[in-house]
């Protein structure tokens, strides 16, 4: 489904990475190991299709991303260092208006029933501005939820989570893994996935 | 997902009305200090009326630039945004229709209101607020190049102010253009209608160069 070919990366002067290759199928784990500045971040960018490859290709499901466009757009959820949420909005407000703009409406017993889930039930009509650092990263992974992407690309996705939350966010990409989700996943922590095929890339320095 | 897009900024533009406000008084009080700085000669107000009325115009939507894609992009909702399956020229068009809304309209709706300090007739005035609802577009349109191309730079909001204030300029001269017109009996029809020519212009390129300039600070 997604295939990784000759991909290289130079930021600034430094080569990142080059050559790189590997291709993923449904149910698929991609974890993405590597130093601090090798490169992870850059190569996230590069699969949701945010940044230019310096050299190299992208493809989903067998067509150039830069080619898809739009429709790449439809199947891939990014969860990048940043959440995306808004300050002035309120928890369940964020959610809502997020999933409204990217085109699947959702209505307020759903969104309320996703924040449940992870664990901001109490929150939900606070403004993201009186959240932890921790809750809002909980708000960012429950707009992953929201979304009916196939690709996951998840960045740190385990920043300023407790325990609770580490293992809630390795339950859901168990479950979007079985239900034939494919995530890649850049951390330097473990996690505990019952995912039955995961592949591993290094990148070094 | 347009319409939602553009409620999501009218939204966040209520909860910071404060800076919405502030845009509104600064295009007030540089108007208001004209009359009070000349005297109170009526011919030479008169005169002077239209280009105060515009340049304070293109100053007042100078100020606001910075929040069409600033906020946004400091809290990384504008990645998100462009990763949704919708054509980045409408989600461009969007956030500028919105900021237009918050931004420019109110200075429109005001204009009249201290055109009067200028001793202005009232057919005059109504060609104050036409002027300004066709240029006023342009300006965001134009703004959100510069806006998009100077996104998380240092000192963007000089940058911001040296790469458009010259483009502003055909603006400028067409808006005051037909106020002048009707100053001085003249019909002010020509000029509107190259007013309403850059409006069309502009609406059809802008946001296509906006977009690349997005990508590119985005990147």
């Amino acid at each position: 489904m997604l295939e990784v070919i000759n991909l290289g990366c130079i930021r600034g002067d430094r080569r990142l990475f080059q050559d790189l290759n590997f291709s993923a199928e449904p149910g698929e784990l991609i974890e993405l190991r590597g130093a601090n500045g090798s490169g992870k971040t850059s190569l996230a960018r590069i699969l949701c299709g945010l940044a230019t490859p310096a050299a190299g290709e992208v493809r989903w499901q067998g067509k150039n991303i830069r080619s898809l466009g739009e429709e790449y757009f439809r199947d891939v959820a990014y969860l990048a260092h940043q959440n995306g949420v808004k300050d002035e909005l309120s928890a369940i407000e964020n959610l809502r208006i997020s999933s409204a703009v990217s085109g699947h409406a959702l209505k307020r017993d759903r969104a309320q029933h996703i924040l449940g889930r992870i664990g901001l039930n109490s929150q939900q009509n606070l403004p993201a501005r009186s959240l932890s650092a921790g809750q809002r990263r909980r708000l960012a992974l429950a707009r992953l939820l929201t979304s009916n992407a196939k690709f996951w690309i998840l960045d740190e996705v385990l920043t300023s989570l407790d325990d609770a939350a580490v293992q809630l966010s390795g339950q859901f990409i168990d479950d979007h893994l079985k239900n034939g989700g494919l995530a890649i996943i850049a951390t330097h922590q473990e996690l505990n996935l019952s995912a039955p095929r995961v592949q591993r890339i290094e990148l070094s320095k | 997902m347009f319409g939602w897009l553009v409620w999501r900024d009218l939204i966040l533009a209520w909860r910071r009305r404060a800076d919405v406000l502030a845009t509104v008084f600064f295009f007030v009080i540089v108007v208001s200090l004209f009359p009070l700085g000349i005297g109170p000669e009526r011919e030479t107000l008169r005169s002077i009326a239209p280009g105060v009325v515009w340049v304070a115009a293109l100053l007042a939507s100078m100020l606001s630039l910075g929040r069409i894609f600033g906020n946004d992009y400091q809290d990384g909702t504008l990645e998100q945004l462009l990763l949704t399956p919708q054509s980045t020229y409408l989600i461009v068009l969007g956030k500028i229709l919105a900021h237009w809304l918050v931004s420019e309209l109110p200075l429109v709706i005001i204009a009249p209101l201290l055109g009067l300090q200028f001793g202005l007739a009232q057919n005059s005035l109504a060609i104050v607020v036409v002027s300004l609802l066709l240029g006023t577009p342009v300006l965001s349109l134009i703004g959100s190049i510069g806006a998009a191309l100077t996104l998380g730079l240092r000192a963007a909001n000089v940058l911001v102010a040296l790469l458009v204030l010259p483009l502003y300029i055909p603006v400028l001269i067409f808006g005051t253009g037909a106020v002048q017109a009707s100053v001085g009996g003249t019909s002010p029809q020509p000029y509107l209608l190259l007013l309403g020519a850059t409006l069309v212009l502009t609406l059809v390129f802008a946001p296509w160069a906006t977009s690349a300039a997005l990508k590119i600070s985005v990147e």
